[in-house]
């Protein structure tokens, strides 16, 4: 089972470098879902406590909303939108690559510094903190609101991830919660950059400067 | 345990020609050919061998030395390479270093032997090579550092102990990120498909055949063979981490090597047939990901 988990963890590493190195929106789009579908695995394989029923429900809604749910709407609002496939980052993509594995070495310190109770296992926690670091790079590091919103879900990812590692089966409702907001702004931005890409131009977050003074 | 060291280094002498058969017969299978011999670089190797060499009037004694450096580069980092579990005819605390200083050497004489050409064609070829090997080099140093991580010794031998089958029980997926960045740059370092390919010529986007056009004969031969030799350097380093050794008799281990040495020239085989080559600004992403994969692993088994 541990071999199982690690190799699940580093999948999510991996899917976190490939969110940085991305360079078309199809690619992150699915490499977002690909991290979806692999959070959505790690509640049957952490074995939690409760029925077995249970954690099937609450893995398949995880796998749903995070692997199917998100990228299909993402996907359809870069159609509606019809917004260029080129990411157009402010970081190129192989330095974006090397502060992600920055960020790992970072989280690993952390992971060892702050001795946390619950271990579920040794690579879970830095997992989750290298996903949070990689979607607030993704954040300020990419022009389009399209990606903002990825690097959201990918930091989201990361919270929910070590949630779950510092206790697999206590805050899991407020987890679902959290998981309803994140589907709610995701629905909410899809609405909104549809909005904002019927009105102007481009859905180009740089614009925004002009309104500065 | 001498003994088998030394047969490790002719091995590696005379089978090396033969991993690049195998890639060969590897595409031809798949693309539904017959395909060359098996041993067709032995014969070319022995045509060329039996030709005389023609030099140009700007070349000077770079342009001759080229091969003869880079042949016996390879030949002295093949020294220091151990095979399956048996240690190398030399070893010696940091003589991971050397290798790749080795592996650097040659490839610097042959690219000054292409730049002494003057032809301007051979000088983007050396320029390519050199900006791809230097991004190479620091994640075949980082994939390496993962063994020395490990077992704490700077000597190639007795780091390429390491992944037992135990380790991999123990630490599977985080091998596997080892084995995938060293094959990368496998393909990279020999000059293999998504980096370059091997059978065109007169292109403007290979790197390494184009750095060898002026030479002939003997030369080029050395040059042929150099390739090969580092071919097998390189197998035998993602197979020395793929496939654990201590199987029990030397024997089996050397079987269960050289059966993996097959294996790797199927998958460039393999690969070589599936994939494209990259567009040529694409291959330094290649690299940073050969060179993510290392640190990836450097980190999570360095802890």
């Amino acid at each position: 089972m541990q071999l199982w988990l690690d190799a699940v963890f580093v999948l999510i590493m991996l899917t976190n470098l490939s969110l940085l190195a991305a360079s078309r929106m199809r690619l992150i789009i699915r490499a977002a879902a690909i991290q979806g579908v692999l959070l959505g695995l790690l509640p049957l394989l952490f074995s939690l406590e409760g029925s077995l029923a249970a954690n099937l429900g609450f893995s398949a809604f995880v796998l749903g909303i995070k692997g199917l749910g998100f990228p299909w709407l993402l996907t359809r609002t870069c159609r509606r939108v019809r917004i260029t496939p080129e990411i157009e980052p402010y970081i190129g993509y192989n330095f974006s690559v090397i502060l992600g594995i920055v960020g790992l070495l970072v989280s690993l310190w952390l992971e060892h510094r702050l001795d946390l109770p619950v271990r579920v296992s040794g690579l879970s926690v830095s997992a989750a903190f290298m996903t949070i670091f990689s979607g607030f790079l993704l954040v300020v590091s990419r022009k389009k609101a399209v990606t903002q919103v990825i690097g959201y879900l990918a930091a989201e990812n990361g919270i929910f991830l070590f949630g779950l590692s510092l206790a697999p089966h206590g805050p899991m409702w407020l987890e679902l919660c959290v998981l309803l907001d994140i589907f709610v702004a995701v629905f909410v931005m899809g609405i909104a950059i549809h909005n904002i890409g019927r009105e102007f131009d481009s859905v180009d977050i740089g614009a925004v400067d002009s309104l500065k003074d | 345990m001498r003994a088998l060291s030394a047969v490790n280094l002719l091995l590696a002498l005379g089978l090396s020609p033969l991993l690049l058969g195998i890639i060969n017969r590897t595409k031809a299978v798949i693309s539904g050919r017959s395909g060359r011999p098996l041993l067709q670089v032995y014969f070319d190797l022995a045509k060329l061998l039996g030709k005389g060499a023609v030099y140009s009037r700007t070349t000077t004694w770079v342009f001759k030395a080229g091969p003869i450096v880079g042949l016996a580069a390879v030949l002295a980092a093949l020294a220091v390479l151990p095979l399956g579990g048996v240690p190398a005819l030399v070893a010696f605390p940091g003589d991971v270093f050397v290798l790749v200083a080795f592996l650097g050497l040659a490839r610097f004489a042959l690219i000054c032997g292409a730049l002494d050409t003057g032809s301007s064609f051979e000088g983007m070829g050396a320029s390519r090579e050199a900006a791809f090997s230097a991004l190479a080099e620091p994640a075949l140093l980082l994939a390496l550092l993962v063994f020395v991580s490990r077992t704490g010794t700077y000597s190639l031998s007795r780091m390429y102990v390491w992944p037992g089958a135990g380790d991999w029980l123990a630490s599977g997926p985080v091998l596997i990120l080892v084995v995938i960045a060293l094959f990368i740059l496998l393909l990279s370092e020999n000059s293999r498909i998504p980096v370059d390919d091997p059978n065109t010529h007169l292109e403007l986007t290979m790197i390494h055949e184009v750095m060898v056009l002026d030479h002939g004969g003997p030369d080029l031969a050395f040059i042929l063979y150099a390739a090969a030799l580092k071919l097998w350097l390189f197998s035998a380093l993602v197979v020395g981490a793929a496939v654990p050794t201590g199987l029990g008799s030397p024997l089996l281990d050397e079987l269960a090597m050289l059966a993996g040495m097959g294996m790797c020239a199927v998958a460039v085989g393999l690969v070589e047939s599936t994939m494209a080559r990259l567009r040529l600004p694409r291959v330094p992403q290649l690299l940073t990901a050969a060179g993510a994969f290392a640190a990836l692993a450097l980190a999570i088994l360095g802890r």
